[in-house]
């Protein structure tokens, strides 16, 4: 185990560069999720830590050494691959075996390994088959293998589940993450899929066109969001956005798309009269008769919670409601957000604006 | 769903007739499919080996209607020094042809599998000896060889490696090499590209995975490339084996199978007893005498073909 820093890395194809000054830093044993939208950069990221690309500029260090021109092969990484890359004409324990083999480690020490690791995925009566001859989700855990029996230093996962179906993903996630509490591997996770980064994260890294958009923790990113982009991609369903303009006067208020008043509870004096988008998580709203007038669209009912769509000045927005109401669409009804939990953001620049 | 009432079709009650169930039964439309393929390879593939081996055992000759003679053909072949030499040279010259085609033509594969400058138009220029007619490209070697003016022994001259001109193509050694080269130049492009897209459908994620896992450049080559491109190696040098030792037209147009029979392969071999000298009773055992050799190949391909355990599917354990 050993802990990970990347410095102010940048890549360029050619002469375009996708990751502009890019800074991670990774505690030992920490497991941290690289999410963001397709083409920001994650992948690469992750490919230079395992030396499958070069590094333009910037260094990364696993431990106290800098790898910036270190062999795949000496970083001490395993990486799982998003579509597995198990060798297809060996079996799962050889594939799991394959680089101890590599390393000239003796027939019992690599079967020793194997069965422990084959024992902790519980891979152990599939030994003897090939890939083609496994599930999608058993493919998987033979990845997975592959690289604990190795013992590396750092897990990178580059998209591990994207492969699976809905169900098959739910349980992986929840394997994935209890395999790293009990082996306490520092892991490097790359997915497009924020509910995959909020479930298993210890720190998330959001990335969007090559920078970072924000890091912390999957509550203080869902709590906080810096900016538009982090609030948008965050959370699920998506928070609304309605823009408008601040008024600081006496108490601060929103006021929003057809003049509609939303509540704040504080804003800055400076951002009086700001062009400012206006922030709200769909579960954030309540029903309440000094709320918004909304008129309902449609009700999507699942069971647990309601999402109901709605238009508040024109604009559309969602609502989730653990308590169920009935709803019907044409309804008026008065949306209310709590003022302590909405986000303001800069129209212009997408930057927080009240704390 | 399940609770819509679907009118049913009344059940057809009378017997179709014979005709109409020859047009509509499934079987029988598959095998209405089925009969133009069938015709072809009857009419063209089956009935001329059908006849080939009919004639071996006959004295025909060209145009003297033939009497069965049993073995009497292949009797004499067992006896002939010259056949015995045709056979000799036919697996020499399949056997050095083919290995060297294949080693030439993978280092070319990998070599093109690389990303270089002009990726796209090297691999087309390795097509070129495959494109130029056969008999073309006979001739062309059949100038480089010759005694007197061939480019090669011009420039070992004018280097002055050499202060006679080498007898290419009247020398038995020269010879055979000279033929083997020849069809070295021209199966390799085969060998090359076949081999070459069967190193594309390699997942490019493998070697990374393998390179994580510690693989050298030669241990990728060694545990992953090679064993998964066996099967397509297999088909490939069945292939190339089987046209190698078939080979007519080469040899025909560069040797006549001289000097002194050193070159004369069965195929060239049978054409000159059968078609030239008229006597096709012997030139077709000549032929039917190839066969064993040929099935033996078949064969050995079969089991490397047989699909490989790793190949199979889902639910094979």
């Amino acid at each position: 185990m050993s802990s990970v820093q990347i410095r102010d890395v940048r890549k360029s194809f050619g002469n375009f560069e996708v990751l502009h000054g890019v800074t991670v830093p990774i505690e030992d044993g920490q497991f941290v999720v690289l999410v963001g939208p397709s083409g920001c950069g994650k992948s690469t990221l992750l490919r230079m830590l395992a030396g499958l690309e070069n590094i333009t500029s910037g260094t990364i260090s696993i431990g106290d050494r800098v790898v910036n021109n270190v062999q795949p092969k000496e970083r001490d990484i395993a990486m799982v691959f998003q579509n597995y890359a198990l060798y297809p004409h060996m079996t799962v324990a050889d594939n799991m075996g394959f680089s101890l083999k590599l390393r000239n480690a003796g027939a019992d020490e690599i079967n020793k390994r194997v069965k422990r690791a084959a024992e902790i995925l519980a891979l152990s009566p599939l030994l003897d088959r090939y890939p083609r001859q496994l599930s999608g989700g058993q493919r998987q855990r033979v990845a997975m293998g592959r690289a604990i029996v190795r013992d590396p230093q750092v897990f990178l996962f580059d998209e591990p589940l994207s492969n699976l179906d809905a169900k098959l993903r739910v349980a992986m996630r929840t394997e994935i993450k209890e395999l790293h509490q009990r082996l306490k591997t520092t892991t490097v996770y790359v997915t497009h899929d924020q509910i995959e980064a909020m479930t298993m994260a210890d720190k998330i890294v959001v990335m969007h066109d090559g920078i970072v958009e924000q890091m912390g923790t999957p509550l203080e990113l869902y709590d906080k969001p810096d900016n538009q982009f982090v609030a948008g991609f965050i959370g699920s369903p998506a928070m609304n956005f309605l823009k408008g303009h601040v008024r600081v006067n006496g108490v601060a208020t929103f006021e929003g798309p057809n003049g509609v008043k939303l509540p704040l509870k504080t804003a800055p004096a400076a951002s009086d009269g700001r062009p400012a988008v206006y922030g709200v998580r769909p579960e954030h709203f309540t029903i309440a008769d000094d709320g918004a007038e909304a008129e309902i669209i449609v009700v999507e009912p699942t069971g647990s919670e309601t999402q109901v769509f709605a238009k508040i000045g024109g604009e559309q927005v969602v609502a989730v409601f653990r308590e169920r109401h009935q709803f019907n669409p044409g309804d008026k009804v008065r949306l209310k957000p709590d003022p302590s939990l909405v986000h303001l953001f800069d129209e212009a620049t997408g930057k927080r604006l009240n704390a | 769903m399940a609770d819509v009432a679907i009118p049913r079709a009344k059940p057809h009650m009378s017997e179709d007739s014979a005709w109409t169930q020859l047009k509509h039964n499934r079987n029988w439309l598959g095998f209405w499919f089925m009969v133009p393929a069938m015709a072809f390879l009857i009419f063209f593939l089956a009935y001329p080996l059908g006849l080939g081996i009919w004639l071996s055992f006959t004295d025909t000759r060209i145009g003297r209607v033939g009497h069965f003679v049993a073995t009497e053909n292949y009797e004499w072949l067992w006896d002939d020094s010259i056949f015995w030499l045709s056979v000799f040279n036919t697996l020499l010259y399949t056997f050095v042809a083919s290995a060297l085609k294949f080693a030439i033509g993978l280092y070319l594969a990998l070599l093109l599998n690389e990303n270089m400058p002009f990726k796209a138009m090297l691999r087309a220029m390795v097509l070129i000896p495959f494109i130029v007619p056969t008999v073309l490209s006979a001739l062309a070697f059949w100038w480089i060889f010759d005694s007197q003016f061939s480019i090669i022994s011009w420039s070992l001259r004018h280097l002055g490696i050499i202060n006679q001109n080498i007898n290419f193509l009247g020398d038995t050694t020269w010879a055979r090499i000279c033929v083997i080269f020849a069809n070295i130049w021209r199966g390799v492009p085969f060998v090359a590209i076949t081999l070459l897209a069967g190193l594309q459908t390699v997942s490019p994620s493998l070697y990374e995975a393998a390179t994580l896992d510690g693989a050298t450049r030669w241990q990728n080559f060694r545990f992953i490339t090679y064993p998964l491109l066996t099967p397509i190696i297999a088909v490939v040098m069945t292939f190339s084996v089987l046209f190698t030792f078939t080979d007519f037209q080469l040899i025909w147009a560069m040797t006549r199978g001289g000097p002194v029979n050193a070159t004369h392969l069965m195929a060239t071999l049978s054409y000159q007893r059968a078609i030239i000298a008229g006597q096709l009773g012997e030139g077709a055992a000549i032929s039917s005498a190839m066969i064993p050799f040929l099935l033996a190949a078949i064969m050995v391909s079969w089991f490397g073909l047989q699909r490989r355990k790793w190949q199979q599917g889902e639910n094979n354990d």
